[in-house]
């Protein structure tokens, strides 16, 4: 950690000589005016999603196009677009597709229930099970004779 | 009894449905919010002249084809002969010359051929973003008023031009020239 920080620092004329308008590389380090933009920043980075290396944020892809899109990002936090706005950049740009975190519409409502679903469905099975349970248990009706038959193999064991 | 024997199969079916249906998916296959929106804004040099600036007014005024393609994708190489026939066509088609160098580009073009009417030079991507590109070769198809039809990510076939693109032009051409008789019918009105 303490290594890597040196190293950035030691980096840091190199980057800015070669000027922030380069694709963000991973782990680039970044100036920004104040926190409020390092923090929207950092956010942003996470939540969207690198659309050719699908499974990654655009924070951790090493692909081109994410290092443009952290890029773009960057750009428009510096230039004081808020958050919501460049969400919706991105996603008029490449659809819902980029959001980690889809947004509850009609299209998605059924993403969002499923865990709910599912777990209403366990219950349900659950339920059932423990019903049938109880009613083993309490059955009472033995004949005589069969109470007889019980016992005696009881005890001859 | 039944039901309950029922229920599991039917459920397990359901999801290998489910999953059948997935594996005939392509999850490269995103669909392009862009296509019904105007072609987004740009100013970049021209790839042949480092003075001149291109926009995307540049792109508009016929139906044309817009095509992201670079030196070092292979894909864009291979689709490039089916560029050339269009081009030899009729067909008006710009391109973006995505995080390219310039001398490989000109090279490659002036070797290969060159079916682009309009190249804009867009080495970082600038553009490629505001454009929605993911990889290329990308194709846009634009109407006369510049709004984007119909996006292809990914290499252009034969096929796909015979059964989806052609068919598209042809269509839009028309809208055209039915826009056009219509505007000129108002301006005899008028005069």
């Amino acid at each position: 950690m303490k290594r890597s920080l040196l190293l950035s620092l030691l980096g840091l004329p190199l980057w800015l000589a070669a000027g922030l308008a380069m694709a963000l590389a991973i782990g680039q380090p970044v100036e920004f005016d104040n926190e409020a933009q390092k923090l929207q920043y950092d956010t942003l980075v996470r939540e969207l999603r690198c659309t050719v290396c699908q499974s990654e944020t655009i924070h951790e892809s090493n692909a081109e196009l994410a290092a443009d899109m952290r890029r773009r990002v960057y750009d428009m936090t510096l230039a004081g677009h808020d958050a919501d706005a460049i969400i919706e950049f991105m996603v008029q740009r490449y659809g819902d597709y980029v959001r980690y975190r889809p947004p509850l519409q009609a299209n998605t409502w059924l993403l969002w229930a499923s865990p709910f679903l599912l777990m209403f469905g366990g219950a349900l099975v659950w339920w059932r099970i423990v019903v049938g349970r109880r009613g083993m248990a309490e059955r009472p009706d033995f004949t005589e004779q069969e109470r007889a038959v019980l016992e005696r193999l009881r005890h001859d064991a | 009894m039944k039901l309950r024997l029922l229920l599991p199969l039917l459920a397990t079916l359901a999801l290998l449905g489910l999953l059948f249906v997935g594996l005939g998916m392509n999850s490269r296959d995103l669909p392009s919010p862009l296509v019904g929106k105007p072609a987004p804004a740009f100013a970049l040099e021209a790839l042949e002249d480092a003075e001149r600036l291109i926009t995307e007014q540049d792109f508009i005024g016929e139906v044309a084809l817009v095509n992201v393609w670079a030196t070092w994708c292979s894909t864009c190489r291979s689709e490039k002969p089916l560029l050339m026939e269009l081009a030899a066509g009729g067909i008006p088609i710009h391109a973006f010359n995505y995080r390219d160098e310039r001398d490989a580009a000109l090279r490659y073009l002036g070797v290969s051929g060159n079916p682009y009417r309009t190249i804009a030079y867009d080495p970082r991507g600038d553009a490629g973003i505001d454009w929605g590109v993911y990889a290329t070769p990308e194709t846009y198809v634009l109407d006369a008023e510049g709004v984007i039809r119909y996006k292809r990510i990914g290499p252009l076939s034969r096929q796909l031009l015979l059964d989806e693109v052609l068919p598209l032009v042809e269509k839009l051409r028309a809208e055209q020239l039915r826009a056009e008789k219509l505007r000129e019918a108002r301006g005899v009105a008028q005069s």
